[in-house]
């Protein structure tokens, strides 16, 4: 029996210790080093167990002595748990910085239960939306802006960075790298309710002039044919557009993910299942089945041919 | 005797799954698996997801008909599976992006499932 293995698209799940960028590489650190020292306080710990359950009387007594709570209860921990809370510090402190004009800023937002995501010009407006899944190029620290729509999620990619919090009313920063091209898994890390285990992403690093050159492509808004397409009929229809944008068409609702590259992703339903044409229609038939309780309706009024159609639709839209 | 000799050729079943030449079950499920086939079939073997678009395919190997209407023979089984549009033009099942031997491995595996 096999769970989720449609995720391993997306390297599901994220291995956690395998840190592929110099923001994730100092937590790597910093968790070995929390572990070891835990690890010791623990054998200490258990020789006094051990002491105080079978050691000669002398050593007992030692024990059970009030010195003995002043330093190990008391003086111990403060010097212990403070240095480790400034290495911390020391090792964390710059991943959050305000974003230096030069750094690339991607706004990620919170949504129950996929992750709306906007590519930000140096003022700060949003040049690019998208969902669901955010590129990068490789070798250069990308600034992301973390805010949320309802509850509070926690963006997660192990292999570039720790978690942060998505709070409602607050923007986060977090800081990720990749040092080399790939796809990297993440997940929502803080249950938002519903269908949170089914909150993913993936981030997708390029080399520079393949960034470059998805972003133009990217900006491109839907050719004029596309909208000549059938399913482009059917999605108009079916009140699709209410939720969903497509650019360059007359779609243009914003409650749900933006669909105007949709074919060009590497997952869907939030990084949890494969993107192909099957899978579109699978999701737009009946979302509810494979993603319970997520804000997007089963669609039991399309024909068979219309959801084909639909979905042959989408899938063209790269 | 005669009897059994009878009977045997009566049905293919009984004496196991049936097998599909040069064909790779296990192959079969894990292309399966990869294209998503379970966003809308209830696939035996993968616990996440279970779609419900289409129908379920616990025992699809005894079945007698695909899709209701064909039978459920190797050839139209393959062809189903990599592009049942061409068989069922109101179907609401897209090609599948399988080459014909990845289909015939997705059927040999199907014919597995009892």
């Amino acid at each position: 029996m096999t769970a989720s293995t449609p995720r391993s698209m997306a390297g599901w799940p994220p291995p956690t210790l395998d840190p592929a960028g110099p923001f994730a590489d100092p937590l790597h650190v910093l968790a070995w080093v929390l572990f070891g020292m835990a690890g010791i306080v623990l054998l200490l710990v258990l020789v006094a167990l051990g002491v105080a359950l079978f050691g000669p009387r002398r050593w007992r007594a030692r024990l059970g002595g009030e010195r003995l709570i002043w330093i190990g209860g008391l003086a111990f921990p403060v010097v212990v748990l403070s240095a480790l809370l400034v290495y911390g510090l020391s090792l964390t402190g710059r991943l959050s910085d305000e974003p230096r004009p030069d750094e690339m800023r991607i706004r990620v937002t919170g949504e129950m239960w996929w992750w709306r995501v906007a590519y930000l010009d140096p003022d700060g407006r949003e040049a690019l939306q998208d969902a669901n899944e955010i590129h990068i190029p490789v070798g250069r620290p990308v600034v992301l802006e973390l805010e949320s729509a309802d509850v509070i999620h926690s963006l997660w990619v192990p292999r570039l960075s720790g978690k942060v919090d998505m709070i409602p009313g607050r923007r986060n920063l977090m800081r990720i790298q990749a040092d080399a091209p790939g796809a990297y898994g993440g997940q929502c890390a803080e249950y938002c309710g519903g269908p949170h285990a089914l909150m993913g992403l993936v981030v997708v690093a390029h080399e520079p002039a393949d960034f470059a050159a998805w972003r133009s492509r990217r900006a491109a808004p839907a050719p004029a044919a596309a909208a000549a397409h059938p399913g482009a009929a059917v999605f108009a229809r079916a009140g699709c557009g209410a939720c969903h944008t497509v650019a360059g068409t007359a779609f243009n609702g914003l409650a749900g993910p933006d669909l105007s590259h949709v074919g060009a992703r590497r997952t869907l339903g939030a990084g949890i299942l494969p993107n192909n044409q099957g899978t579109l229609a699978g999701w737009i038939a009946d979302s509810q089945s494979i993603k319970p309780g997520n804000r997007m309706p089963a669609y039991p009024v399309l024909t068979g041919r219309e959801l084909r159609e639909v979905s042959a639709w989408l899938e063209s839209l790269e | 005797m005669v009897l059994a000799l009878l009977t045997a050729a009566c049905a293919d079943k009984g004496g196991g799954p049936r097998e599909i030449a040069g064909a790779d079950p296990a192959r079969g499920f894990a292309l399966a698996e990869r294209a998503g086939c379970a966003a809308c079939h209830d696939l035996p073997g993968v616990a996440w997801p279970a779609g419900a678009a289409g129908p379920p395919l616990e025992g699809f190997g005894g079945r007698p008909l695909i899709a209701g209407r064909f039978p459920n023979q190797p050839d139209l089984l393959a062809r189903w599976v990599r592009d049942a549009p061409s068989m069922a033009p109101e179907t609401g099942m897209p090609p599948a992006p399988l080459t014909e031997a990845e289909a015939r491995d997705v059927a040999a595996w199907l014919y597995t499932l009892e």
